[in-house]
């Protein structure tokens, strides 16, 4: 089932196959992460590739090849998740380790005390103007490994909302979650996502 | 008078549904004086204008735009 990249190889001096390489690797990361099985990411890569790379000569710059494979991606995996309910790969709620009840394991102990006020050393700093890391690939290195350090399903959660698109009620569809639980994976994932952020990137201090 | 937590979870929960005016003053209240929280509502901001210029419809070809 493996192609050869250089098969897809465009003009010199654009991408090499090395980066071909790397990004099918992300790609394949990224797919899996969101659909929970391997053979529908490897397909759900395959044809994003194989869409994409029709056009390669035209990208200059490897940013923007990647950041087009991966819209074309993130459509198809948006696709598949809509269209599925219920997926065999899929833990049910009651296998669900991380699904958003408020005494489980990954709960917001770390960032606030008992009175519920931030914790000395976790009040957020201010970051400064982020207009420009859009297009900043160390920046986005640095945040898919926060992302990838979430835990239990606040990762996937916060993907399928924030990068692939769905909307809440789309995203309880497809993983049995009730709205309950959806909201507070979000705030459990959106608050070690800006902490990450905040100690290994903006480095204001937490 | 709302929590840093509580206050931090009504910020998480507007970028899914609308709050409630009494939700919507509470928070407003809190922040106005919890720099902790403001700065936590700002870059909850920043992260969704992040990650949404990298979303298809932002680039270049801008004859497709649909707003979620």
């Amino acid at each position: 089932m493996t192609q050869d990249p250089s098969s897809f190889a465009p003009k010199a001096g654009a991408v090499t196959d090395k980066q071909l390489v790397e990004l099918r690797r992300q790609m394949v990361a990224f797919a899996t992460l969101q659909l929970s099985d391997a053979h529908l990411a490897e397909d759900a890569v395959q044809e994003a590739l194989a869409g994409a790379l029709k056009n390669a000569e035209s990208f200059a710059r490897q940013a923007s090849l990647r950041t087009w494979v991966f819209a074309i991606l993130k459509h198809k995996i948006a696709d598949i998740l809509r269209g599925q309910y219920r997926s065999p790969s899929q833990s049910s709620a009651s296998g669900c380790k991380d699904c958003g009840s408020d005494d489980d394991e990954f709960s917001t102990d770390n960032f606030f005390d008992q009175r519920g006020h931030w914790q000395a050393g976790a009040t957020p700093r201010k970051w400064g103007s982020t207009d420009q890391l859009v297009d900043d690939e160390q920046f986005w290195r640095v945040f898919d490994t926060c992302l990838e350090a979430l835990p239990g399903e606040q990762g996937r959660v916060f993907m399928m909302r924030e990068h692939i698109g769905l909307d809440a009620h789309e995203i309880c569809n497809a993983l049995e979650l009730t709205s309950a639980n959806l909201h507070v994976l979000l705030h459990r994932a959106r608050l070690r996502l800006r902490d990450c952020l905040s100690e290994h990137w903006f480095a204001a201090g937490v | 008078m709302l929590s840093c937590e509580q206050a931090t979870r009504l910020m998480s929960e507007r970028q899914e549904r609308p709050l409630s005016f009494s939700e919507k003053a509470s928070l407003k209240l809190h922040t106005s004086i919890c720099t902790g929280c403001r700065e936590f509502g700002r870059q909850m901001d920043d992260l969704r204008k992040l990650l949404s210029g990298q979303k298809p419809e932002n680039k270049a070809d801008s004859s497709d735009q649909s707003d979620k």
